[in-house]
């Protein structure tokens, strides 16, 4: 079972706060296929939020075929995002945490770690569109 | 369509020569949780006192689930009402509280309050003048959602809570509403404390609806523009202005409009539920009568 956050400054819509969410687990394996996704009364009893965001939530995963709604059960992951890649995540993970600690070591604060992930990632972007 | 939560046609309330509530039009589906906003004096509490059958109109028309307000007594039996303070019998305890509400309400539900006063900790033995504020807003709430209401009106149920206090009692009302299916109206002078509950937002500005609709449609149709220093009455007629801000090179407008907004000199944002409520609390202030009318309009 996941646990829902909300971040009121993002500036990103509630709704899509947790939609973003339950692809971010999908994709890191942190659900599966068969998962119970929680209730629209365990969500709105945790955040505080208003029950139609979690249903707008939870119809556009289901429009987007990740989960389905069982009546008077609840809703079910159906579908992953999480492919053959996933085996690659923990070396790339401990890489990147040798990284993280090298960067540290040379000084760089957060702030200047994810500004040079960011324009690197950028940049490595461009050069494989062109 | 069916019958809205609350409906009002040019509804008015006035107190002596003051109009605290003046041409008030409104339709707010069921099952929506609508955020009643405003300065203090706006009108809020009248509106709800109306809504509960509290005042009559002046003019115009109040219906409550699809029945006008006050035709019928039983017709309450449907609405649950918190007032402003969470008015509560001091010297009664938590369980005589519950006794009085059973036998006030013919359609009482024993085994909701006795569940609710476990789940929340209550002591049954209290008096409810030692309770805490957080745990009188939620005796308060128990005994209004324990007569199993339609709609649910809530005059400022969080004002005098601490934050942790609000939180605790927002999550137990979502919980509530989602359970039990209720409309729920609360009104607070805070709009960040209702930004996340609601869907529905009314804005009250010195007795009249500055603003009223389903808040993803409301910010879907706002945007405020920066740019170079231009005369907002250029702009394209399908987009009005809201608010205007110049300084001598720029000019910043917040502006409704339900067609993409093309012209490329203009940096365009989204904006928030906050934005949108003091941009039109700004424009519907005169500044000749707002202040003094504020305090004069508190019942």
């Amino acid at each position: 079972m996941i646990e829902f956050q909300l971040d009121a400054r993002s500036g990103v819509a509630p709704y899509l706060q947790l939609v973003q969410q339950v692809r971010h687990a999908l994709r890191l394996g942190l659900l599966q296929e068969g998962d119970q996704l929680p209730t629209v009364k365990e969500v709105v009893g945790g955040l505080a939020i208003n029950p139609n965001t979690v249903l707008k939530a939870y119809r556009e995963l289901e429009h987007a075929g990740l989960v389905a709604a069982r009546p008077g059960v609840g809703t079910f992951v159906t579908a992953t995002l999480s492919d053959e890649s996933l085996a690659a995540h923990a070396p790339l993970r401990r890489e990147l945490q040798r990284w993280l600690l090298k960067a540290r070591k040379a000084g760089l604060d957060d702030e200047s770690i994810e500004a040079l992930f960011k324009d690197t990632f950028r940049a490595a972007a461009l050069e494989v569109v062109a | 369509m069916s019958t809205a939560a609350l409906q009002t046609h040019g509804l008015g309330k006035r107190y002596g020569r003051r109009w605290a509530l003046r041409n008030c039009t409104l339709s707010i589906p069921v099952g929506s949780v609508v955020g009643l906003v405003g300065p203090n004096g706006a009108g809020k509490t009248t509106l709800l006192h109306l809504a509960v059958g509290l005042l009559s109109p002046s003019a115009g028309s109040i219906e409550a689930l699809g029945e006008p307000v006050g035709s019928d007594p039983r017709h309450l039996t449907n609405v649950g009402f918190v007032a402003q303070d969470t008015p509560l019998y001091p010297t009664l305890s938590v369980a005589e509280h519950l006794r009085l509400g059973e036998s006030l309400n013919p359609g009482w539900d024993r085994e909701l309050a006795g569940e609710r006063i476990g789940r929340l900790g209550l002591d049954p033995s209290q008096r409810a003048g030692q309770l805490s504020g957080g745990q009188k807003a939620q005796l308060a709430l128990t005994l209004a959602i324990c007569k199993r209401p339609e709609l649910l009106v809530l005059d400022e149920p969080v004002a005098s809570l601490d934050p942790l206090a609000r939180r605790e009692f927002l999550q137990d009302l979502m919980e509530v509403a989602t359970e039990y299916e209720v409309s729920v109206v609360l009104s607070s002078h805070l709009v960040g404390e209702l930004e996340r509950v609601c869907d529905h937002l009314v804005l009250l500005a010195a007795g009249n609806v500055a603003l009223s609709g389903h808040v993803e449609e409301l910010l879907a149709s706002h945007r405020r523009l920066t740019g170079a220093r231009r005369d907002p009455e250029r702009l394209p007629a399908s987009q009005e202005v809201i608010e205007a801000s110049h300084t001598d090179r720029q000019s910043t407008l917040l502006v409704r409009t339900s067609e993409p907004i093309h012209d490329p000199s203009w940096a365009v944002e989204e904006v928030g539920v906050e934005d949108l409520v003091l941009a039109y609390m700004g424009r519907t202030s005169d500044p000749q009568q707002a202040r003094p009318q504020l305090s004069a309009v508190r019942r």
